[in-house]
């Protein structure tokens, strides 16, 4: 597929005049085939797969051109060729079309449910939605044949105080042969609870599609319905916005360099890291009035602006762990026994980063440089310096060494916001197109690249929306990330990634 | 460089918040049990078992700050511990999604008696913003016996002190 691949499926595909900020197009089988060697030869990476009644559509970013675009395949059989065939990171989305619209992917070489149990008392809740008939049979779990093989199944529910799902090791002694994980276990039928929802009641619903990155899906939502209505908010608010979101990167950093040590038993570094992370939502509480940054950021805007000693209090915070901090990282980087944890240890293919179009974190310490507040970027921070970390190692230690990057890199910022944040209102009613419009927006979260898309009907309630969270391609990475880990690694491999179940699962 | 960080947290100000006062709602919501506590004398030293039956992770992030130097939750005689066949006390949050409904009783049935059932967040209340959905029971109660709810979307660490503590009171 040549470089410009993108640029003719805008030309021969019929384009969605109401799709914004980037185009939607309904392209013919040939365009679509065409588009799935592009995303297997890699010069295209799938930002999103999903399904509605009689269509499915494909979210692209092509990487020479950085133009993004959605190509969408009607489908009124109910089937399309599947993507997942030729490119793997499309057989978890193709498996959740299945599940929840009843679309079929042809050819796909993984046709088991992925996130219906059989426990649903309906079947394709976004599709036909049928009365489930007779029980789904029990779970297959991919086979692995030799000789001394066992098997160690965990979760769903988990020794710690996290989320839960089922990891199935095949373990060969002490070294993990395979792993398939199981996920949907904290699926909510978030898609089917906003279809009709008002543009209020779906933004506190986004909001906690995982609940440590509401900040992020919330402004992630809010720029899609903002897109669609073609609504241009203040300076001011996308400037607090940008500082809530660092916040929330700032706080799940600490907790995250915390989690991590302290699954290599060394709790000292927990204990530590904790208090940065108090710290921080408890200055966030004292801004926002949510610790968490919960439904403060909204369609519009903000909820409500800084309190008269908020800045205050914010750099009052950005001393507190800039003093703090640095002394955690010598710590981090003069403990021997701990470094020999993370070392080598849960190593990922940069290739298959690629591929995966892996975001976040585990994108960037693999070599992969993409972030969304660049590429495709939003305000402010085309306005603000900041260098985009960047390891190539991909192990346990890469992702610890760019967590601590990225927090220098968002107390920066966050410095930066305060210095120049623009005064005026922090919100506006958002306009009300009276016809059908349709948006999508991409943020980076903490973890990675949150993609919403929507469309709202003439009323300006939501028609379908389609969250996707970045762990969707992250997860299947620690599978390959934990095999020949001893599994005593499994942990610190997990946490290293802290993917969301809750976001995945919907 | 560690002996310096642990001589200097000897020298500062411990981070401790006061113990706070147990919260109201949740000693009038035990006090209507009082009958069945008869029988769960528990003692001053209880262990929780946190269970994840849907939530959004919201509220695991602050039932996590609990053990922060601010909360120090252990001070108290609480414990979190890996298994039900530990714990005196469930720690439920969430919308109690179908596709956890069953781990959830399983987990419950593994806890041995006297035990306690917390339900965490509006979601386990009532479903919070996920009721209503195919995929949810909605509210812990409907799957198992609940004992005292802990409302907030998260609730904060202090109001999930303020309740725990209130078990304590109970007994
Ligand atoms: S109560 Fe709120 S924070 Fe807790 S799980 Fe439900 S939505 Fe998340």
């Amino acid at each position: 597929m040549s470089v410009s691949a993108l640029q003719t499926v805008l030309e021969v595909g019929q384009s969605v005049v109401e799709h914004r900020p980037w185009p939607r197009v309904v392209v013919t089988v040939e365009t679509w085939n065409a588009l799935i060697e592009g995303l297997s030869g890699g010069a295209l990476t799938m930002l999103g797969l999903w399904g509605e009644m009689g269509m499915a559509h494909l979210a692209l970013r092509e990487d020479s051109s950085e133009s993004i675009v959605v190509a969408s395949l009607p489908c009124p059989d109910g089937r399309f060729p599947s993507v997942g065939r030729l490119h793997p990171p499309a057989q978890r989305l193709e498996r959740t079309m299945a599940d929840l619209v009843g679309l079929q992917a042809i050819g796909a070489p993984d046709h088991r449910p992925w996130l219906d149990h059989g426990r649903w008392p309906v079947r394709h809740p976004l599709g036909a939605a049928t009365t489930p008939i007779g029980i789904l049979p029990p779970y297959r779990f991919l086979p692995a044949e030799g000789e001394s093989l066992h098997q160690i199944p965990v979760g769903p529910v988990h020794a710690g105080i996290i989320e839960p799902g089922h990891f199935r090791f095949t373990a060969n002694g002490e070294t993990v042969v395979r792993l398939e994980q199981r996920l949907g276990y904290v699926h909510k039928g978030i898609e089917s609870l906003l279809n009709g929802a008002t543009i209020d009641q779906a933004a506190r619903v986004v909001g906690r599609v995982s609940g440590d990155s509401t900040a992020a899906y919330a402004l992630a939502f809010a720029r899609a319905v903002e897109a669609a209505t073609e609504t241009v908010i203040p300076d001011r608010a996308h400037w607090l916005r940008a500082l809530m979101a660092e916040l929330e990167r700032l706080a799940n950093h600490c907790g995250d360099m915390g989690a991590i040590c302290n699954d290599a038993a060394f709790a000292l570094m927990l204990a530590h890291c904790a208090v940065l992370r108090e710290r921080i939502l408890r200055a966030s509480a004292a801004c926002f009035g949510h610790r968490l940054i919960m439904d403060c950021i909204i369609p519009g805007g903000v909820s409500a602006d800084l309190p008269a000693d908020g800045v205050k209090t914010i750099q009052a915070l950005v001393a507190e762990i800039r003093r703090d901090f640095p002394p955690l990282v010598d710590l981090y980087d003069n403990t021997a026994s701990m470094q020999d944890r993370t070392v080598n240890t849960g190593f990922v293919r940069p290739a298959l980063i690629k591929q995966f179009g892996c975001g976040g974190i585990i994108g960037r310490a693999g070599g992969r440089t993409f972030d969304a507040r660049r590429q495709p970027g939003y305000p402010p921070y085309a306005q603000l310096q900041f260098a985009t970390a960047l390891l190539t190692d991909s192990d346990v230690n890469a992702r610890i060494w760019l967590r601590i990057r990225e927090v220098e890199q968002s107390l920066s910022l966050i410095d930066q916001i305060l210095q120049r944040l623009p005064t005026g209102p922090v919100r506006v009613e958002l306009n009300s197109p009276g016809q059908i419009t349709e948006g999508m927006a991409l943020v980076e979260g903490f973890r990675g690249d949150i993609l919403v898309w929507l469309r709202l009907n003439a009323d300006s309630t939501v028609a379908r929306c389609h969250p996707r969270d970045p762990s969707w391609f992250q997860w299947p990475l620690l599978e390959a990330a934990v095999e020949n880990n001893i599994v005593a690694d499994f942990p610190i491999c997990n946490k290293s990634f802290n993917g969301s179940y809750s976001g995945h699962d919907l | 460089m560690r002996s310096k960080l642990l001589l200097q947290n000897l020298l500062r100000f411990p981070l401790t918040v006061p113990a706070p006062a147990p919260s109201e709602a949740a000693l009038a919501e035990l006090a209507a049990k009082v009958n069945d506590n008869a029988q769960r004398r528990l003692g001053r030293s209880l262990s929780i078992r946190e269970v994840d039956a849907g939530s959004c992770n919201g509220c695991e992030l602050e039932i996590h700050a609990l053990n922060n130097a601010f909360y120090d939750l252990e001070r108290f005689g609480f414990h979190f511990v890996a298994s039900p066949r530990h714990a005196d006390v469930l720690l439920v949050t969430g919308p109690v999604t179908a596709n956890m409904k069953q781990a959830l009783e399983r987990t419950h049935a593994a806890t041995p008696d006297p035990k306690w059932v917390v339900a965490v967040g509006d979601c386990g209340r009532d479903g919070g913003v996920f009721a209503g959905s195919y995929a949810c029971i909605g509210g812990i109660s409907a799957v198992i016996p609940v004992d005292l709810h802990i409302p907030g979307c998260p609730p904060t660490p202090m109001q999930l002190l303020q309740g725990l503590l209130a078990l304590l009171e109970a007994q």
